[in-house]
């Protein structure tokens, strides 16, 4: 495949102004990323991941540097094309879990029959169909973060930005969503974007890690994970996934 | 069922005040110009002189008028403070001082403005409940997770969606809880309103039968004042139930 990368940054910075003084949130950020790729950012609080996410959503904008999103092939219109999940499932209290899920397809006016067929196969898909009628409350909070990803893909957005989606959950929910969200990304193929402080977490999901650094906020590297695809747990425990993880603790002055 | 066990001790508690009420005024012997039995109250219901329909009509209206005028008004200034922070910043300040004004004290300014009647005690009865509701409901409506509002915004949800999906359905648990306060002081701001100037009502009746002892009297107009803060409040909590606690009860 020779196709255009879907995302193209290129030096990206943004500074934020704090009481008064220049606070530099992201600088020298490069990424390209190719459509359907899972890509993981990883690094310490405060190094600008978030400031990524919401740069490419369009929710900031930068202060210097290119952000270029779809190609031909592809196109990629905003506030259209994008999904968000975050670190708290986010759901409205007040609406069943299929009205939640719904939420994006209302908000684009999308047809509301073919958004409640697609919203049911995507709450399947996520294993939450005995729930769609329930309220969010009833749920457990990897049940919650599994119906905030059924949102997230309802309007079938082209680019899922996720910001630390299992970073609330316990050791294992979070195992057993990491191998849910790889299935649900080989059954959607969408680009996805997963900003984790998590180094085992990005090596598992990513074909690509972007490693940053805070203080100042900076990425440090980009590389190709090239581990066994379709990835399972075995994967964890194998040479090469220690060398990658070694490799990332090295970068972020672990080890 | 532990649902109706709650109940069976609500109505028991009430029937044990009123027998304890009853034996006390007995075996103390008070004479029931002092203090009357709960019956001896009761019975002047059926006393047509006293116009009980003329008097509950009116403080209904006031109490009940001045509230809901109160919610929507609150309701619509939280809403505006929302959209327009100029507007929120000047204005809040001079609601918090205004607030400090005690409300029966402007009655008597009320009756020059508004003549005797409903209407001064009915806004008596707003500007005492207005207050609470447009404080918890902007504080309502500003409690949203912002990461919510930029997953929203990045759909490019416009300000209307973004008010009627999630800010206002969010704000309702806030505004229902200053409603339930409103509910109380409305029924005092209207009582004090007909204390201090009014030809009718509740509030009026009470001190005419305190000028001929007529206790008994009182204290009927006292349990009807009561039952109508007790059906305000009553439908309020339906609406919250409706709203609100159906839903979040789910479980």
């Amino acid at each position: 495949m020779t196709a255009a990368p879907f995302i193209r940054v290129e030096n990206l910075r943004k500074v934020f102004k704090v009481g008064g003084k220049p606070f530099i949130a992201v600088q020298d950020v490069s990424l390209e990323i190719s459509e359907g790729e899972l890509v993981s950012i990883v690094g310490p609080s405060g190094c600008g991941k978030s400031t990524i996410l919401s740069i490419l959503a369009s929710l900031l904008e930068a202060d210097e540097g290119k952000v270029d999103i779809g190609n031909s092939a592809s196109p990629f219109t905003p506030g259209r094309d994008i999904g968000m999940v975050f670190q708290k499932a986010l759901l409205l209290k007040w609406r069943t879990i299929l009205d939640n899920v719904l939420l994006p397809a209302e908000i684009l006016g999308l047809p509301r029959r073919e958004a409640v067929d697609r919203a049911r196969d995507l709450i399947r898909m996520v294993g939450l169909e005995k729930f769609s009628d329930a309220y969010p409350q009833q749920l457990s909070g990897g049940m919650q973060q599994r119906a905030a990803i059924a949102r997230a893909l309802v309007h079938d957005p082209k680019l899922i930005l996720m910001d630390e989606p299992f970073g609330a959950l316990d050791a294992l929910t979070r195992e057993r969503m990491n191998l849910e969200l790889l299935r649900i990304w080989r059954e959607s193929r969408k680009t996805i974007l997963f900003v984790t402080h998590g180094i085992q977490e990005a090596v598992f999901l990513g074909s690509q890690v972007a490693v940053m650094t805070a203080g100042p906020a900076r990425m440090a590297a980009q590389f190709k994970i090239d581990l066994p695809e379709p990835r399972t747990i075995d994967v964890k425990t194998t040479e090469k996934f220690g060398a990658y993880t070694r490799e990332i603790y090295q970068l972020l002055g672990l080890r | 069922m532990a649902g109706y066990k709650g109940y069976a001790y609500a109505v028991g508690a009430h029937i044990g005040f009123l027998l304890i009420w009853h034996f006390a005024v007995v075996w103390s012997g008070l004479p029931s110009y002092i203090m009357p039995t709960p019956l001896e109250a009761f019975s002047t219901i059926f006393v047509d002189s006293y116009n009980w329909g003329t008097h509950l009509w009116v403080t209904t209206v006031e109490i009940f008028g001045g509230y809901f005028l109160a919610v929507i008004v609150g309701v619509a200034l939280a809403v505006l403070f929302i959209w327009l922070p100029g507007v929120n910043a000047a204005v809040t300040p001079l609601l918090v001082t205004l607030n400090m004004i005690p409300k029966v004290a402007m009655a008597p300014l009320f009756i020059i403005w508004f003549s005797y009647g409903i209407v001064p005690n009915a806004i008596i009865a707003f500007t005492i409940c207005f207050f609470p509701i447009v404080l918890t409901t902007y504080r309502g409506l500003l409690e949203v997770d912002p990461d919510l509002l930029n997953l929203v915004r990045s759909l490019k949800a416009n300000r209307w969606q973004i008010f009627v999906k999630i800010q206002l359905p969010g704000s309702l648990p806030y505004l229902f809880s200053g409603m339930k306060v409103a509910a109380i002081l409305a029924v005092a701001g209207a009582i004090v309103g007909e204390f201090i100037a009014s030809d009718r009502g509740l509030g009026n009746f009470l001190l005419i039968q305190q000028n001929a002892l007529n206790t008994g009297a009182m204290v009927m107009a006292l349990i009807l004042i009561t039952l109508i803060g007790m059906a305000l409040y009553g439908f309020v909590l339906l609406l919250e139930w409706v709203f609100v606690t159906r839903k979040e009860l789910a479980r």
